[in-house]
């Protein structure tokens, strides 16, 4: 048998321009089934890893993906904000260990920006159990000072102490900006694949002191009140806070206990759940996208099968002087099926390259854009089974040219007139 | 490897009786042999035009096909009697084959297409090892009796002439030194003169490893040269057909 498949390889290697070719079919599609398997791992893990460590999120009463989407994805608005002697009460439940408010509404050059308090820093968790660490500077102490994600710093080019200025409203272009009040950047975040990287951070009291005067929604022209700087700056509401509780066991008590609240219609969520009914929601393109791939692969396969299928009646001859000098018809059997297998298992080889190539040429660019980092790993249990699922379809399909092959080597006989 | 072994040796290299074959065992018969018997060490011409049976008769000789009637024995074996990959073995072991024409592959070296044989049965990569040492040495001696040496040796084989070619192709035959050789118009795509000289050295190295040589052809003009000389047509009592198959 060995011999078979060093002449499998040498027949192979004769018509190595339509294998190459074929070869290079195969490649390309196990690289893009093994891509789309990648990207939809690494996506779901970095979604999964985006908030870790937090209890619960409360914010006021809406839909619980909507409250997820607007407090950790900064994407979309809440439809109501939380008042501050809500949250404080609740901040000072038995059971709560810590809290992080949360206060959206404003950006920087399409950036949300985010006003909280140092707890932030101290309490945010992403990938289980890590923590927001700098990459220069510090956390915001002084009421204009700005940490930066790690993608705002980059993209825009801001180093410490750049001045930048807010402006009221979430898009990318605004036409109200809190000029007479800019920023100073005092510390940059360590990437995290999480969209604290694409969010500027400052203070609760930042918030408030920028909106001063802003009452009727848009500044008072000719109205400056520097007095007011220094007056009371604590904020009147906030938009949703992160919770942390003593005790895992008492999680369900203080949900309950908070979507019980009277004062206040809350909403109070566990961010696993919704993060989970959340990629539920995307699970069906994810795997649609697995499906097309798998087709694709497929579609490498047949080209494969039409190659040996096509070759088949030109190669008789070959046939013919094997048999003569030997070979049994389950000799060219083999021969057509090491053919197929070989071609697949070089085909899933130099798909993996390609795939490793691939990410290597990509990752960058991904992490920059998506904030989805991409992992440069050995190949998962799952990705080994697809491959092997490649070349067991492979195997399969070279089922048939070996049996027309076997048939013909029965039928043919020695001499072949071709 | 349990391939039938060569035990027999007092009986005949080919013997038929009373032997009869139609294709997929339906139509006209295309080949009947009352008796027919081809010692050991022989060197048969069997002359028959084409549309004689003598594909068919190649073929059930190399046990590809096989008699719904009558018995044949190769080296005292009954090939009907055989299941198909005994009788692919009996062929691999000790049946070596020539054709008219394209008869190596392509993408083989010269030295790969004499050993292709050797890879098949075990037997005969036994004897040309006990003979050379080795098989591509074994194969080279062989080349090297056909006038294939040197230079030749690095060259594709598409790229030797067809008299070479069929020397290789004899040279493959040879190896391992099966009892029976059948040479298939070996000779009808070279021009006169390298006829006599191939004859000439696939008869020497025949006689050397003793084995029967079994030569057919539609050209009568070698038969000078062999011991016994049979006409297909006298031997084959089934109406000629003229087809692709006959």
């Amino acid at each position: 048998m060995r011999s078979i498949l060093a002449l499998a390889l040498r027949s192979l290697w004769n018509r190595r321009f339509t294998a190459l070719l074929t070869l290079f079919a195969i490649s390309l599609s196990v690289a893009l089934l093994l891509a789309v398997e990648r990207v939809r791992t690494d996506a779901r893990g970095s979604f999964a890893n985006t908030i870790s460590g937090t209890d619960l999120i409360v914010g006021a009463r809406a839909g619980s993906i909507q409250l997820l989407l607007y407090s950790v994805f900064r994407i979309g608005s809440p439809t109501n904000n939380i008042s501050w002697e809500s949250y404080r009460e609740i901040a000072d439940h038995r059971d709560v260990a810590w809290t992080i408010p949360i206060a959206l509404g404003d950006s920087h050059k399409g950036f949300r920006v985010l006003g909280t308090t140092g707890d932030y820093f101290r309490h945010y968790r992403y990938a289980r159990t890590r923590e927001l660490t700098f990459t220069a500077g510090r956390p915001f102490e002084a009421l204009y000072d700005a940490v930066l994600g790690a993608q705002v710093a980059e993209q825009l080019g801001y180093d410490l102490g750049e001045p930048i200025v807010v402006a009221h409203g979430a898009g990318a272009v605004s036409f109200v900006e809190h000029a007479d009040k800019p920023f100073r950047v005092v510390g940059i975040l360590a990437p995290t694949g999480t969209p604290v990287d694409r969010t500027v951070h400052v203070s609760l009291e930042a918030i408030e002191a920028i909106h001063l005067g802003w009452e009727s929604g848009a500044p008072l022209q000719g109205l400056s009140l520097p007095g007011r700087d220094r007056a009371d700056l604590t904020p009147k509401s906030i938009t949703a806070f992160l919770v942390g509780l003593d005790s895992k066991i008492k999680t369900f008590r203080v949900q309950r206990h908070i979507n019980d609240y009277r004062k206040e219609p809350l909403l109070a969520i566990l961010p696993g759940v919704a993060l989970q009914e959340l990629w539920d929601l995307m699970a069906v393109a994810e795997r649609a996208l697995l499906a097309i791939s798998g087709f694709v692969v497929l579609v490498g396969l047949t080209g494969m099968l039409t190659m040996i299928l096509a070759g088949l009646n030109e190669r008789r001859r070959e046939m013919a002087i094997l048999r003569s000098v030997g070979a049994r018809p389950v000799h060219l059997f083999a021969l057509l099926v090491s053919e197929a297998v070989g071609l697949a298992l070089a085909g899933a080889a130099t798909g993996l390259g390609l795939l490793y190539l691939g990410l290597a040429a990509v990752r960058p660019f991904v992490a920059r854009n998506y904030g989805l980092y991409l992992d440069i790993a050995a190949p998962s249990g799952y990705e080994w089974s697809l491959l092997g699922g490649v070349v067991g379809a492979a195997f399969l399909m070279g089922l048939i040219p070996a049996w027309r092959a076997y048939r013909n080597a029965l039928t043919d006989g020695l001499t072949v007139r071709v | 490897m349990n391939a039938p072994s060569p035990d027999q040796s007092g009986s005949p290299a080919v013997e038929l009786s009373n032997l009869a074959f139609r294709w997929r065992g339906a139509g006209p018969w295309l080949l009947e042999i009352e008796q027919f018997t081809i010692a050991r060490g022989e060197r048969l011409f069997i002359r028959g035009p084409s549309g004689s049976g003598k594909s068919t008769l190649l073929n059930l000789l190399g046990g590809v096909s096989v008699p719904q009637r009558g018995s044949l024995r190769v080296l005292g074996h009954d090939l009907a009697r055989l299941g198909g990959s005994a009788r692919d073995r009996l062929r691999a072991d000790h049946v070596g084959f020539i054709f008219q024409l394209h008869n190596l592959l392509p993408y083989l070296s010269m030295v790969e297409n004499v050993v292709l044989p050797c890879r098949f049965s075990a037997l005969r990569r036994e004897r040309a090892q006990a003979r050379s040492g080795g098989i591509e040495a074994e194969a080279r001696r062989l080349l090297e009796l056909l006038d294939l040496g040197g230079e030749l040796f690095a060259r594709p084989v598409t790229e030797l002439s067809v008299g070479q070619q069929q020397r290789v192709a004899a040279a493959r035959a040879l190896i391992g030194s099966p009892e029976v050789i059948i040479a298939d118009e070996p000779t009808s795509s070279l021009d006169a003169d390298r006829r006599h000289a191939f004859l000439a050295l696939l008869m020497a190295e025949c006689a050397a490893q003793g084995s029967t040589l079994i030569f057919v052809s539609h050209d009568g003009a070698l038969c000078d040269e062999f011991e016994r000389v049979v006409d297909l047509d006298s031997l084959n009592r089934a109406a000629p057909v003229e087809g692709p198959r006959a």
